[in-house]
């Protein structure tokens, strides 16, 4: 391999090429010189062309960030700051605040957390390092498949499949396990009627581990194998392998791949909505009702009249947008921070 | 127990740990999957693909008017996310390594992929339905515009990323113009994975639910008029689920069915499709 | 003439000029000067990175695809400096083809890949086109091989006959000078004799420069030698003065293979 070679491969793209050149001198007349003008504004549509299509992206951003200000604008006005801590949502009073929303979004997500890192860590494991190699593929795509399925599936699932098993088996002896207990017995307390917080957080999770577990395997999937045999070199098991050289070396990444399945489950609308309850309040127990802010969203913009409970919910939009907007945005940040390490 | 014994328990309990995790995970994609089939394949029958919505309470009916309104929104989805994606990704591979705009598009782009779907239809709320006068199939197309331009944009910039440097330079060795190079050579060696991502992207849109909320609503009449409410296959689905209606929920499983297959077989297809990418 | 010109017998296609090379601030290439005559073989032989790829990329400008690459100094041909700004790179291009270390087919069937770069710049009828594309694929010496799946991909091919198609490629836009890149370096022995022969038969109509790992190859092509080392031109002549009785002591050690 030549140093040209090197460096083509390195360089990216172009810039130069022809902004550089301007129409060839009159000195050569043949076939050539007459197509290089008409090359040359058939290159300059199509940079600008390209270009205006790539803006349009960029606009749409812009433009959800933008409108969704502008509608909120109202409550925002009305109610101020304290519209973000107050807790309190009710439309025959026309006072709107944003706390249960947020709570029911940020409890069920960690939920969801708790539930689908362990669960998707193993998965990645599993598919990386222990699973015969002829499953490998049948069951890495199996997952990416179920990564597909629409949120809606698992909300209707969760509504009448999970919740009601999940009120007559698991939540009454979670209750006679950990309903006594100091401080966590509360989570638990009330009446298990299946759908609520919890089940919402549980469902919630089903849906996010395709997603950590194939971003967790990939980036698994980056670490130069004579690092794992180095270690195994020396004797290691496959779980000190995993633990002590995988996880540490693909660190960055599998936060990264944690991140975005936190922005996904911020933002979820369907597998929610359905099992959440939908009652505008908090009580402390993970087994009652609650909302989340794309719930409140689904259930309550079709009927809003305009006015300030309209105007609350654009403000409710923006809240979670900016949220996920920031975790996913430290979640890219991270991905590729962790795939660019496996160059060095 | 010594520190050998003691090693290779913790390994065993480990290992043993993820296979529980992977059976967790398949059982309960499984499950839903089962459910999901049991459910709705009893729901299906010609009824349901020729019969409209039927009114609260009443019995028999089927999903004819949702599965022309899905159809429609979304074809009218491709036709618009398609051309849109395909521009842009091919501007940030070709023109854009070194810009900050270009950077910035691509940061946007992988927001977007993952931003919620709600808030997108809140934002073709305000900018179509509020300003327009009204809920319309369009303003379904265009929320549903929005989250499949990110998925082609992203696939066809990866895929041109992947052309090997020679073959682009042999184009421009011949004297071919900049957009002769992009579109008859690094565009056509990349025509399987580019499909690809589009038919990604339909897959993704096919079931979103959210962003039709506020934009296309639902309509209990056949309707293929794009400018006035459309029935569609994922609203119908959360209307009638949420019913207290045994009829509507027994639909509500064939329609949910009848999304899952062709998303599932969408995804696959578009698997299959990539694979086979040697061909010309 | 001056002093520089090596062979002021011949015809000259190409004549560098006190030409530099900079990888962003990496000097590629140090003040070359060379001719390189007209129907002619020119050889660069020389160590992985000594820069004969880089002085070939020159020729078309292909180093323009690339920010941060640049080159001064002057490269005459028909009397003007391709190095100028103001001379389009298509035009060059058109001009000057080249065929490259790895067979670059494009995704299109094997009549496509010759008639895509003659549309670019000529309005053919449809017979003409097939005349036109049957003789570059004979002056590839592939005809024969191909006529009887002209609509097939080009990527159907083997390795040598992508080779050879990228050859027909490079003449088929009817070029003053076809530079080649290592062109036999990916291909096995018998590809590598035709593609050989072929460099031989097409030095009656055009100029060749080519670059190349493989002495003995240099040696049984080439017309001229250059021998390069670390960015400099250290020896240019007669291909058979260079391998006999080299000048310089470095390419007498790399050729007689004491380091390389």
């Amino acid at each position: 391999m030549n140093e040209v070679d090197a460096l083509v491969t390195e360089a990216s793209s172009v810039e130069s090429g022809y902004q550089m050149s301007v129409p060839a001198g009159g000195g050569q007349v043949d076939v050539h010189a007459a197509k290089i003008k008409v090359f040359k504004r058939q290159d300059w549509v199509f940079h600008k062309i390209t270009l205006l299509f790539a803006l349009i992206v960029l606009a749409g951003l812009f433009g959800i960030l933008i409108s969704l200000a502008i509608e909120a604008m109202p409550a925002l006005r009305a109610f101020g700051f304290s519209f973000f801590s107050a807790n309190v949502w009710s439309v025959p009073d026309d006072e709107f605040g944003a706390r249960i929303a947020i709570y029911g979004t940020v409890v069920t997500s960690i939920i969801a957390l708790l539930i689908a890192v362990p669960v998707s860590f193993g998965i990645a494991l599993f598919l990386t390092e222990t699973c015969p190699v002829w499953l490998r593929r049948p069951l890495g795509t199996a997952i990416e498949l179920l990564a597909g399925v629409p949120s809606i599936i698992y909300g209707i699932w969760g509504l009448f499949i999970f919740a009601p098993l999940f009120a007559e088996y698991i939540q009454p002896p979670l209750q006679s396990t950990f309903g006594d207990l100091p401080i966590v017995g509360g989570l638990f307390s009330g009446p298990p009627i299946g759908v609520g917080i919890l089940a919402a957080g549980i469902v919630l999770s089903l849906m996010v581990i395709p997603f950590i577990a194939s971003v967790m395997r990939d980036v698994f999937e980056t670490v130069p194998p004579v690092l794992k045999e180095s270690a195994y070199g020396v004797g290691c098991t496959t779980w000190e392998v995993v633990w002590n050289i995988v996880l540490p070396y693909t660190r960055v990444g599998v936060i990264g791949g944690i991140m975005l399945g936190l922005g996904r489950a911020l933002g979820e609308t369907m597998a929610v909505t359905f099992v959440i309850g939908n009652a505008n309040r908090i009580t402390g127990s993970l087994f009652s009702p609650g909302n989340s802010i794309a719930s409140v969203l689904a259930n309550e913009f079709g009927e809003a009249d305009p006015g300030l409970h309209f105007s609350s919910l654009f403000a409710l939009g923006l809240v979670l947008f900016v949220i996920t907007f920031v975790v996913l945005a430290l979640s890219r940040w991270l991905i590729h921070r962790g795939t660019a390490k496996q160059g060095r | 127990m010594d520190i050998y014994s003691r090693r290779i328990l913790i390994n065993r309990l480990g290992i043993g740990l993820s296979m529980i995790a992977m059976a967790f995970g398949l059982a309960a994609l499984m499950w839903i999957l089962w459910t999901l089939f049991s459910k709705g394949f009893a729901a299906l029958s010609w009824d349901f693909f020729t019969q409209d919505t039927p009114a609260p309470g009443s019995e028999g009916g089927g999903l004819r008017n949702a599965i022309v309104g899905s159809s429609l929104i979304i074809g009218v989805t491709t036709l618009v996310s398609t051309p849109i994606g395909i521009l842009a990704g091919i501007y940030l591979a070709e023109f854009g390594s070194t810009s900050k705009f270009a950077a910035a598009t691509r940061f946007v782009t992988d927001i977007m992929l993952s931003a919620p779907s709600i808030v997108i239809g809140l934002f073709v709320y305000a900018l179509m339905v509020a300003t327009l006068g009204g809920f319309s199939g369009w303003a379904g197309s265009v929320a549903l515009s929005l989250i499949a331009i990110p998925v082609v944009v992203r696939t066809t910039e990866n895929m041109l990323r992947l052309v090997p440097s020679s073959l682009r330079e042999a184009a421009f060795a011949i004297g071919a113009p900049r957009w002769r190079v992009s579109i008859s050579i690094t565009l056509r060696a990349v025509k399987a994975g580019v499909v690809t991502g589009v038919l990604l992207a339909i897959a993704r849109v096919t079931g979103e639910t959210a962003p039709l909320l506020f934009t296309a609503l639902n309509n209990q009449f056949f309707s293929a008029d794009m400018s006035q409410p459309m029935g569609n296959l994922p609203v119908v689905i959360f209307q009638f689920a949420m019913s207290p209606y045994d009829n509507w929920i027994s639909l509500a499983w064939g329609g949910a069915l009848l999304i899952a297959l062709l998303v599932l077989s969408i995804n696959i297809g578009a698997r299959f499709m990539f694979r086979s990418k040697d061909k010309v | 003439m001056s002093h520089e010109d090596v062979h002021p017998a011949e015809d000259i296609a190409l004549k560098i000029r006190n030409l530099d090379f900079y990888y962003g601030n990496f000097k590629g290439l140090n003040n070359v000067n060379l001719d390189i005559a007209r129907h002619r073989v020119t050889a660069f032989i020389g160590p992985s990175g000594c820069g004969k790829s880089t002085l070939l990329r020159t020729f078309n400008r292909m180093y323009d695809l690339y920010p941060g690459q640049r080159a001064e100094g002057e490269i005459l041909f028909n009397g003007k400096n391709l190095l100028d700004r103001k001379q389009d790179v298509n035009l060059v291009r058109a001009k000057i083809g080249m065929v490259f270390q790895k067979p670059t087919p494009f995704p299109m069937t094997i009549y496509e890949n010759i008639a895509f770069g003659v549309r670019l710049y000529e309005n053919l009828s449809g017979s003409e086109m097939n005349d036109r594309v049957e003789w570059a694929l004979r002056k590839a010496a592939l005809w024969d091989e191909v006529k009887s799946k002209l609509q097939q991909s080009g990527l159907s091919l083997s390795g040598g006959q992508q080779q050879r198609l990228c050859i027909a490629r490079a003449v088929a836009v009817k070029p003053e000078i076809v530079l080649l890149d290592e062109p036999t370096s990916a291909l096995d022995p018998i590809s590598t004799a035709k593609v050989e022969e072929l460099i031989d038969e097409l030095k009656s109509e055009y100029t060749i420069a080519i670059v190349t790992h493989n002495m003995q190859q240099a040696a049984r092509i080439s017309d001229f030698t250059a021998f390069m080392y670390l960015g400099d031109l250290v020896e240019f002549g007669v291909t058979d003065q260079v391998f006999i009785k080299p000048e310089k002591k470095q390419t007498e050690d790399y050729i007689t293979g004491r380091f390389g």
